[in-house]
C-alpha cells in the first residue's frame, strides 16, 4: 500500500470515528460527513467546481489573461474571436477574456461584499425580532416590511442615485436591498425553534436571553442562511450586472460583466461577441452558485429536499 | 376462533426488507414468515425491530433505496410479488387496509374529514357522490361517532384524537377490505380512549370476518387483545405464542420484555434489565 | 419542600380561554416522590411548568424549600430545581456535542472544575468518555435520556421534575432509565415530582401521587391503595382497569 494511501486512510478514518476525543474531531468529522453527502449529487460538485473556478480566476487573473485589460488598439477594434483574441476584442479594441478575467474580481468582490453585510445583519434582525416577540418584534418587521415594498433594482437604483455611482455605492446600494429576505428567514427559524424543549431545557438552567439567542439560536438559522445566500448570489449578481449596464456600477474603463454588456448592446447585431461573452459569463457563474446552493440545501437541510 | 380455510388471507415466506446505504447494507426484515387467517394477529418488537417495515413491505410501501423480496407474499389469493402499480394501487384500500398511528399526520389537513372517507370509497367502487356520502356517514355510525352529519363536514384539527382515529378507521374500512394493518393505532391515545377504539375495531373485525394484523411496542396490551402474538427483534420473528399463553413465552427476548414492565403488583424493586444476546439476531424461525 | 396552593393556570382570554389548572393544592415532603397521574389535557404538564418556572401566567401560591416563588424566578432557583423532559430526542439542541451540552450549566453559574464535572457526570449515568463529544443524532433514544438526566443533575440540585421521563422509550430502555431514576434519587436524597400518563410507572417510583382530570386533582393517595387496586374515586378506578390490558365487558363500563 502507498504511504499516501495509507495516510489519506488514516485520517479518514479518525474523521469518522464514532467516539470523538475532543471538540475540534467532532466538528471537523461532521463537517466531513457533510461533504460525503454533498460530494454524491454531480449538479452540486460541479456547482462547487464553477464557484471554485471563480475564485481562482479572481486571484490569479493578472497571470491568466493574455493581455492587459485596457490597453486599447483602436487599429483593431471589433474584431471576431481568433488565436489572439480568443473572444475577440471590443469597440476599443481591448481583449475581450482578458476584461472577463480581470472582471470576475470585481464580481466576485461584490458579490463577497455584499453577503458579508448582507447575512449577519438578517440573522440578528430576525433572531432578535423572532425571540424576543412583542414591541421589538413589530418594529423590526416593519422596518424589514418597508424595505421589502420596493423593487429590488429600483431601490438600489435610487441609492446609487443618492451616493453617486461607483463600485463601493453599489455594493451598499445591493446590500441595502438584499437583506430584508434574510431576516425573514432568520425570524421564521426562530419562532420554531423558540418552542422546542432544548431551549426550554437551557433557559432551566438560568441563561440569559443574549446567550440563548447566540448560543442555541443562532447556530441553527446558520445552515438555512448559508444556503439562502448562494440561491442569492446570482440575483446579486444580476443586480450589479444591472446597475453596472446602467452605468450605476463599476466605472469605466474598470471591466465589469454588466458594463461590458451595455457598452457591447451597440454592436449586438454585427458582432455579437461583445456584448454575448460577458453575459456567457454571467449565466455560467450565476448558475454554478445556484447548483452550489441546492447541492449544500441537500446537505444542511435535507427536509426541503 | 381463527378460520380453517384452506388458503389464509395472508401469506408471508422469507420476506426481506433491505436498505442499500452508500456505506453498508442495512436489513430491517431478515426472513421472516407467518400467516394470518380471520382472526387477529399481532406484532410485537420495540424500535428497529422491523415491524413497521414488515406493514409497509406488505403494501409495497417500502420507499427508496429500501429493496423487498420474499418467496412468497400473498393476499387474498393475489400474489403480492408479481403485482404492478395497478394492482397494487387495486389492492391497497380494497384488499389490504393500513391504519396508521397518529390521524394528525394522516388525515389531510385541508379536506373535510368526511369527504376524505367518501373519497376512499370511490377510489374503489363506482358511486355517485350521495351514494358515497351515504356510505361514509355509515361507516361513521359504525365507528359509533354519535353526530355523524356534523362530523362529516369538520376538518381534522376539529376533532380529538380518539375521534381522529375512529375516523381513519371509517375511511380505512369503507372499502371493505378483508385484510386490516393497524400500526401502533392506538399509541396516540389516552388509555380509555385506547379501549374505545380497540373495543370498535374489534367489533368491526369479527362482524366483517376481516384479518387484523396489529403492530404495536406494547406486548400486554398485544396479548389482552389479538388472538396470537408474534415477537420481533432485530428484523427476525423470534417467538409465535398465542396469546393466552405468552405468559408460558419461551424465548429470552419474550421472557425479558415481560420482565421488564413495571406492574403495580411490583413496585419499588429494581426492574431486571434486558440483556440482549447477540445470538437472538442469527436464530432460526421457531417454529409455528 | 413543595407547597402548592390554589394553582390556576389560565391560557388565553374571553369565552375562548381554556382553564387548565383549575385550584390545585398539593404538598410534597423533603425526599419524597409524589406522582401526578392524568390523561392529555388533564393539566398535569402545566403544573409541572408553573413549577419550573418556565410558565408565567399563573396565579396561587407556590412554595418551594420554604420560599413563596413569584413569576421569574432568581438564578439560583436553577441550582435547586432541575427538569427531565419526555422527549429525548427534542430536550437536547443538535447542533451542540455532549461536552457543549454538560458545560453550559456549569459555565453559567461559574462552576469551576468543568472536565471533572464532566466526568462524574457521565459516570454516573453509566456512559462512557467516548461519549463526550458525540452528537445527539449519533446517540439512542435511552443515551439521549440519559445524557438529559446527567444534565440536570450537574448542577447538584435537590428537586427533580420530571416530565414523562421514560414515555417516548422502548420498554427494555425504559427499565434501565427506571432503574437509573431510583439509583441517583437515592444516592443524591432527591425531591421528585413525576408526571405520567402511566399508571405503573408511576407506582413503580412515587410514595404518594395525585389524579388529575380537567385540571382538577380528583383523588390523592398513598401508592399502596394503587397496589391493591382500591382507588375511592370512579374516575381513577376507570384509569386502573383502563391500564390492565383490553377486556371488552370492561369498556362496556367507561362512560
Amino acid at each position: 500500500m502507498s504511504p499516501g494511501g495509507d495516510s489519506m486512510r488514516k485520517v479518514r478514518s479518525w474523521l469518522l470515528d464514532e467516539a470523538p476525543r475532543s471538540r475540534l474531531q467532532a466538528r471537523l468529522g461532521r463537517t466531513y460527513r457533510g461533504w460525503l453527502t454533498f460530494r454524491r449529487n454531480p449538479m452540486a460538485v460541479l456547482g462547487l467546481a464553477i464557484v471554485s473556478s471563480l475564485i481562482v480566476i479572481a486571484l490569479i487573473a493578472p497571470y491568466l489573461s493574455p493581455h492587459s485589460p485596457f490597453e486599447q488598439d483602436l487599429a483593431r477594434r471589433l474584431e471576431p474571436p481568433s488565436a489572439g483574441h480568443w473572444l475577440g476584442t471590443d469597440e476599443l479594441g481591448r481583449d475581450i477574456a482578458s476584461r472577463i478575467l480581470h472582471g470576475a474580481r470585481t464580481t466576485l468582490g461584490m458579490v463577497l461584499l455584499v453577503a458579508i453585510l448582507v447575512a449577519p445583519v438578517g440573522l440578528l434582525v430576525g433572531t432578535a425580532a423572532g425571540f424576543l416577540g412583542g414591541w421589538v418584534d413589530g418594529a423590526l418587521m416593519r422596518t424589514t416590511d418597508i424595505f421589502l415594498a420596493f423593487p429590488r433594482l429600483i431601490l438600489a437604483l435610487a441609492f446609487v442615485a443618492a451616493l453617486g455611482p461607483g463600485i463601493e455605492n453599489a455594493v451598499i446600494a445591493i446590500a441595502f436591498t438584499a437583506w430584508p429576505p434574510y431576516a425573514r428567514i432568520a425570524r421564521a427559524e426562530t419562532l420554531t425553534i423558540r418552542n422546542s424543549e432544548f431551549i426550554a431545557a437551557v433557559r432551566l438552567q438560568g441563561a440569559s436571553t443574549a446567550r440563548i439567542i447566540w448560543g442555541h439560536v443562532v447556530p441553527l438559522c446558520t445552515s438555512s442562511l448559508i444556503v439562502r445566500v448562494t440561491l442569492d448570489m446570482a440575483g446579486i449578481i444580476l443586480t450589479a450586472a444591472g446597475l453596472g449596464f446602467l452605468g450605476l456600477g463599476a466605472q469605466p474603463p474598470l471591466p465589469e460583466w454588466g458594463a461590458m454588456i451595455s457598452s457591447g448592446r451597440k454592436f449586438l447585431l454585427d458582432q455579437w461577441w461583445v456584448a454575448t461573452m460577458p453575459g456567457v459569463a454571467i449565466f455560467v457563474v450565476s448558475l454554478g452558485f445556484n447548483l452550489f446552493g441546492d447541492g449544500l440545501r441537500d446537505v444542511l437541510d435535507p427536509k426541503h429536499g | 376462533m381463527p378460520d380453517a380455510t384452506p388458503e389464509p388471507l395472508l401469506t408471508v415466506e422469507k420476506l426481506r426488507v433491505r436498505f442499500r446505504t452508500p456505506t453498508r447494507v442495512v436489513e430491517a426484515v431478515r426472513g421472516i414468515s407467518f400467516a394470518v387467517g380471520r382472526e387477529k394477529v399481532g406484532i410485537v418488537g420495540e424500535s428497529g425491530s422491523g415491524k413497521s417495515m414488515t406493514a409497509r413491505a406488505l403494501l409495497r410501501l417500502v420507499p427508496p433505496p429500501g429493496e423487498v423480496s420474499a418467496d412468497r407474499l400473498r393476499v387474498a389469493g393475489v400474489d403480492l410479488l408479481a403485482a404492478d402499480a395497478k394492482t397494487m394501487r387495486d389492492i391497497r384500500g380494497r384488499r389490504i387496509s393500513m391504519v396508521l398511528q397518529d390521524p394528525k399526520f394522516s388525515l389531510n389537513p385541508v379536506m373535510a374529514v368526511g369527504r376524505q372517507i367518501a373519497e376512499a370509497y370511490r377510489a374503489h367502487h363506482r358511486a355517485s357522490r350521495t351514494d358515497a356520502r351515504r356510505r361514509a356517514l355509515e361507516m361513521l355510525r359504525a365507528v359509533r361517532i354519535r353526530d355523524p352529519e356534523r362530523v362529516y363536514d369538520a376538518y381534522p384539527h376539529e376533532v380529538s384524537g380518539g375521534m381522529g382515529q375512529r375516523i381513519m378507521i371509517a375511511m380505512m374500512l369503507a372499502p371493505d377490505p378483508d385484510l386490516l394493518i393497524a400500526d401502533e393505532p392506538t399509541s396516540a391515545l389516552d388509555v380509555t380512549v385506547q379501549m374505545q377504539v380497540l373495543a370498535i375495531l374489534d367489533d368491526l373485525v369479527s362482524r366483517r370476518g376481516m384479518g387484523l394484523l396489529f403492530i404495536s411496542h406494547d406486548l400486554d396490551l398485544v396479548a389482552s387483545f389479538c388472538d396470537r402474538v408474534l415477537v420481533m427483534y432485530g428484523g427476525r420473528i423470534v417467538e409465535t405464542v398465542d396469546a393466552a399463553n405468552l405468559h408460558a413465552a419461551r424465548h429470552p427476548y419474550t421472557r425479558g420484555l415481560l420482565a421488564a414492565v413495571p406492574r403495580l403488583d411490583r413496585i419499588g424493586t429494581e426492574l431486571p434489565v434486558l440483556k440482549r444476546d447477540p445470538a437472538w439476531l442469527t436464530g432460526e424461525d421457531p417454529a409455528r | 419542600m413543595i407547597e402548592v396552593d390554589l394553582l390556576d393556570v389560565r391560557f388565553g382570554r374571553g369565552p375562548k380561554a381554556v382553564h387548565a389548572v383549575r385550584g390545585v393544592s398539593f404538598k410534597v415532603a423533603k425526599r419524597e416522590t409524589f406522582g401526578i397521574v392524568g390523561e392529555s389535557g388533564s393539566g398535569k404538564s402545566t403544573v409541572l411548568r408553573v413549577l419550573s418556572g418556565l410558565l408565567h401566567g399563573w396565579t396561587g401560591q407556590v412554595a418551594i424549600d420554604g420560599k413563596p416563588q413569584g413569576r421569574k424566578r432568581a438564578k439560583a432557583f436553577h441550582k435547586l430545581v432541575q427538569m427531565v423532559f419526555q422527549d429525548p430526542f427534542a430536550s437536547l439542541h443538535p447542533r451542540h456535542t455532549v461536552d457543549r451540552l454538560l458545560s453550559e450549566p456549569i459555565a453559567i453559574h461559574g462552576l469551576g472544575n468543568a472536565d471533572g464535572r464532566i466526568a462524574r457526570a457521565l459516570d454516573e449515568v453509566g456512559l462512557g468518555r467516548e461519549f463526550r463529544f458525540r452528537y445527539p443524532h449519533q446517540l439512542s433514544g435511552g443515551q439521549r435520556q440519559r445524557i438529559a438526566i446527567a444534565r440536570a443533575l450537574i448542577l447538584e440540585p435537590r428537586i427533580l421534575l420530571l416530565d414523562e421521563p421514560t414515555s417516548a422509550l422502548d420498554v427494555s430502555i425504559q427499565a434501565e432509565i427506571l432503574n437509573l431514576l431510583m439509583r441517583v434519587r437515592a444516592e443524591h436524597g432527591l425531591t421528585c415530582v413525576l408526571v405520567s400518563h402511566n399508571l405503573a410507572v408511576v407506582a413503580h417510583l412515587c410514595d404518594r401521587l395525585a389524579v388529575m382530570n380537567a385540571g382538577t386533582v380528583v383523588e390523592e393517595m398513598p401508592v399502596d391503595r394503587l397496589r391493591t387496586g382500591t382507588p375511592r374515586e370512579p374516575y381513577t378506578r376507570q384509569l386502573l382497569r383502563a391500564s390492565q390490558g383490553y377486556d371488552r365487558k370492561v369498556v362496556e363500563t367507561f362512560g
